[in-house]
């Protein structure tokens, strides 16, 4: 039916097409939210763009994203100018929609460029003829084919196929054992959008004792003296470069950028609950509270009402269990990846390893972390994939 | 992977395609005071439901037949009974008599969009995985591959889920009669006919080789013994589906003429706006609206039509085979919509539905014809707003089907039948044929993909306002025409041989 590898551009342009399709269909607030963002970095001075508050939806961001926008705002410039004013807020032309849409497409191309370039680190079989049995092939179907991504991205509007490449071709350059570009490459999508933090351990980890220790033991374990200070102090070299050129322009506001990109008061749930621990204690909470004031313990006068399930985004207290603050989710998060960071350490298994043990450090920080998003699981479900084609 | 898990991705894929084009407008969104097609089928709801049977087709002052009055037969109007009540349990306002005309929102365009949804998943759907499985040669890779494509058809996805129309069931029930008639149902075959007639009155552009296969077949069983048996059950079955679709207007002669008059408006013209036929276009160089009086219109275009399907149906008669009756469903259908009377853009649906069912013996063609089939169609996609779809459901057409079914690498001179062209143009020097046909396909894509991008961008001179639909519906006519005396030659030279069947799996 088709010679090898020519099936990679079928998948790339059917989910492209398809991605068109949607172009008319639902869009979320997080359109407003980018459009929002394209207007700041056009419209306002870089020393305003993480103090505006005009708009509700303000810059959340590291400074990459923002010079990001900044530099699709010149492209939108030429489909409707409008869209760049700040004060027209909830702007949605016919052509700013289109504007939006097609830059979410384009910009995945970075994300399809890294898939091939996952799908070239995995084996072939050699016995079955069959297209649709080899692992190249499969992978590149669950990556290009995600539909949570596909829905996220081109229906409720966000950019992340965009960052995913980024994360997907870290990931296969570490494969390749190419660490620097790996690195430098994560390097830079910290500074796009500071969630992957929560892999970022996993990173610290495996490059201090796969990269800059270069030689291993007999039996596995750590030779001390094979320590390289170059290969630590170019790796550092290379984290400080990036974030310099990320937040040099905006050190002075430092403060300021660092408190929108790190809102603690927004409580531990989200809105809708992303379905974690917390999740849990907070319907263990409700329970034992509804509980007690069946059986007369409680008064139910005392109690906040529709605290958690309101759909709101606000700071609340738990009325029955001890409340649960920023400080005990990021202790039980680190908890919840000792095991896999120790595994990595004592026993190394290359860049396999890393990958099994980035995907533990997104599940667990999704699992415990403090204000989750559902759409976070993303992070754990497409590094997932790789490791179940390559398992 | 296992076939099934293959077909079920394959009509998955379809359904999403065609949801996805549904989130796009319907004909006359926002048009006030006539609207479009979307509206006529809500208004056939409201008149179906609100009044009686006898009243549907005549003119009252509670049904105006000037407003989309009814022009389908019965069977239509039976579907939109069952939608309007559906309708009625969800929203009455949708179909209240009077004060729903031109009722729009995005509820009511959910339902509306979900009702050709089921009516395609209950009938358009099954017929075409069958097809492709039963009815088709090949490995099963290849047969999924045709699936796939014959799913992804743009013309149908655009009409029926964009501009908004039924086309799905009339089709449907045609492509389970062809089902039928191929695995030798033949009794179950012109039911399923009968019932595809009894929808909408153009599936007669099919009507002539069911006919002619069906007599064939029964001539070649004997006259005298069991073919005149089966000629009988026939046309009982024939006789009993349509008695039992149009029952209720039968008890009253008035009735079953005033639907005929609906279905048939003989006033109308030769034809009406841009449409890619021979009189269309020949009324370019010549006018003939003007020259003819409207009775020798109608005589000229009876004699060419009957001219055209004659030797197509004769050489069914001669020889009904399964290979044959696609042929001659092809070469009907095109017949009439090139020479027939009051003929409709849409009509070229009739014609694509068999050259679907070539798409695994005749690839290269059958993918150009497609393509050409929804070009033809561009000006109304255009005034639909369906821009985008079309651009996207082409493209993504285009690609799988000369990628999945390898119609490039498997257009050797022997495969494209191309034989009986070089005994005709014997005064040429030999030439490679293929490889002028290849030229052709390529040339006019790109001619196609130039004129839909002048045609939606540009715009045109004052002196000249329709000069986009015209080009647009020449080009269409000139390959059609073409198609028609190729699908006709192909149809008198000799059978595919089963040593290049083989070759193809």
């Amino acid at each position: 039916m088709a010679d090898s590898w020519s099936w990679f551009p079928a998948l790339a342009v059917g989910v492209s097409l398809l991605k068109c399709l949607f172009i008319g269909g639902y869009r979320s607030t997080d359109f407003e939210v980018h459009r929002n963002w394209l207007a700041i970095t056009h419209s306002l001075p870089v020393s305003r763009w993480y103090h505006e508050n005009t708009s509700e939806w303000t810059l959340d961001y590291p400074p990459l994203f923002a010079w990001f926008e900044f530099a699709l705002s010149h492209a939108a410039q030429h489909f409707d100018s409008d869209m760049l004013v700040v004060e027209k807020l909830n702007y949605s032309s016919p052509a700013a929609v289109l504007f939006q849409r097609l830059s979410v497409i384009f910009t995945d191309l970075l994300f399809i460029f890294a898939a091939r370039e996952c799908c070239r680190c995995v084996q072939e079989q050699k016995g079955s003829r069959d297209v649709l049995n080899q692992p190249p092939f499969i992978l590149a179907a669950l990556l290009l084919w995600n539909f949570g991504l596909l829905i996220v991205d081109h229906i409720h509007f966000q950019y992340n196929g965009f960052l995913f490449g980024f994360l997907l071709l870290s990931v296969a350059k570490h494969l390749q054992s190419r660490h620097l570009q790996g690195a430098l490459l994560f390097a830079v999508l910290l500074n796009l959008k500071h969630i992957y933090l929560y892999v970022a351990p996993a990173y610290g980890i495996y490059l201090l004792r796969s990269y800059c220790f270069t030689q291993d033991n007999k039996d596995g374990s750590v030779r001390w003296s094979s320590f390289s200070p170059l290969r630590l102090f170019t790796l550092a070299g290379i984290v400080v470069s990036v974030c310099t050129l990320s937040f040099g322009p905006f050190i002075v506001t430092l403060p300021q950028v660092l408190s929108r990109l790190f809102p603690f008061k927004r409580g531990l749930c989200h809105a809708y609950w992303a379905p974690n621990i917390w999740a849990l204690y907070n319907v263990l909470d409700k329970s034992l509270t509804m509980l007690g004031v069946r059986l007369k313990l409680l008064d139910e006068a005392e109690l906040p009402r529709a605290s958690m399930t309101g759909g709101l985004v606000q700071e609340f207290q738990h009325s029955l269990l001890p409340s649960v603050s920023p400080f005990i989710t990021l202790v039980c998060t680190l908890l919840a990846i000792l095991p896999a960071l120790a595994s990595i350490w004592w026993r190394p298994r290359g860049a396999r390893g890393f990958l099994r043990c980035l995907l533990l450090c997104a599940l667990a920080s999704f699992i415990f972390g403090w204000h989750v998003h559902e759409k976070a699981v993303l992070i754990a479900i497409l590094p997932l994939r790789r490791v179940f084609v390559l398992l | 992977m296992q076939t099934w898990s293959l077909v079920s991705i394959c009509v998955l894929l379809g359904v999403v395609v065609r949801w996805g084009v549904s989130l796009k407008s319907y004909s006359g969104e926002g048009k006030p005071p006539m609207f479009g097609d979307y509206e006529a089928q809500r208004h056939w709801q409201e008149v179906t439901y609100n009044l009686p049977l006898q009243e549907w087709y005549f003119n009252s002052t509670n049904n105006d037949l000037n407003y989309w009055g009814l022009d389908y037969p019965p069977l239509t109007a039976y579907h939109s009974l069952i939608c309007a009540h559906i309708a009625k349990i969800i929203n009455p306002e949708w179909v209240e008599l009077h004060k729903s005309r031109g009722y729009e929102s995005p509820g009511h365009k959910l339902f509306m969009r979900a009702t050709v949804l089921v009516a395609d998943l209950l009938i358009f759907i099954p017929a075409v995985v069958l097809y492709c499985f039963y009815l088709s040669d090949g490995s099963s890779k290849k047969k999924v591959s045709t699936l796939l494509c014959f799913l992804l058809y743009p013309g149908l996805i655009l009409i029926d889920y964009g501009h908004f129309q039924y086309n799905v069931v009339s089709l449907g029930f045609a492509l389970w009669g062809v089902l039928a008639l191929g695995l030798g149902w033949d009794v179950l075959g012109s039911m399923a006919f009968s019932l595809a007639l009894s929808y909408k009155q153009m599936e007669l552009y099919h009507a002539l080789p069911f006919f002619c296969y069906l007599l064939g077949k029964c001539v070649k069983q004997g006259l005298m013994g069991r073919g005149l048996f089966l000629l009988v059950r026939i046309a009982a079955t024939v006789l009993v589906t349509f008695a039992l679709c149009w029952l209720p207007f039968l008890s009253d002669p008035n009735q079953a003429l005033q639907v005929v008059r609906r279905i048939f408006p003989v006033a109308r013209g030769l034809f009406e706006d841009k449409v890619a036929n021979t009189w269309c276009s020949l009324n370019i160089l010549i006018k003939i609206r003007s020259i003819l009086s409207s009775d020798s219109q109608l005589y000229l275009s009876f004699a060419c039509t009957l001219l055209a399907v004659l030797p197509t149906c004769l050489r069914l008669l001669m020889k009904p085979t399964f290979w044959q009756f696609k042929l001659a469903l092809a070469n009907s259908s095109l017949a009439f919509f090139l020479f027939s009377y009051q003929v409709h853009e849409k009509s070229i649906l009739l014609a694509s539905l068999p050259v679907c069912l070539l798409l695994n013996d005749l690839p290269l063609v059958a993918i150009w014809f497609l393509q050409v089939s929804t070009f033809s169609m561009l000006p109304l996609f255009l005034k639909d707003g369906l821009l985008g779809p079309y651009v996207v459901t082409s493209l993504a057409f285009l690609f799988f089907s000369t990628y999945l079914l390898s119609a490039l690498e498997h257009s050797s001179e022997e495969e494209l039948r191309l034989g009986v062209y070089h005994k005709l143009l014997f005064f040429l020097p030999k030439m490679d044929l293929a490889c002028i046909v290849r030229w052709k396909f390529y040339i006019s894509i790109a001619v196609m993909a130039c004129l839909s991008v002048v045609s939606a961008a540009l715009v045109p001179p004052p002196h000249l306002p329709d000069l986009f639909p015209v080009l647009v519906s020449t080009v269409a006519f000139m390959h059609f025409f073409g198609t028609f005396i190729y699908l006709n030659i192909v149809q008198f030279s000799a059978p595919p041989s089963r040593k290049s069947q083989k070759k193809n799996n």
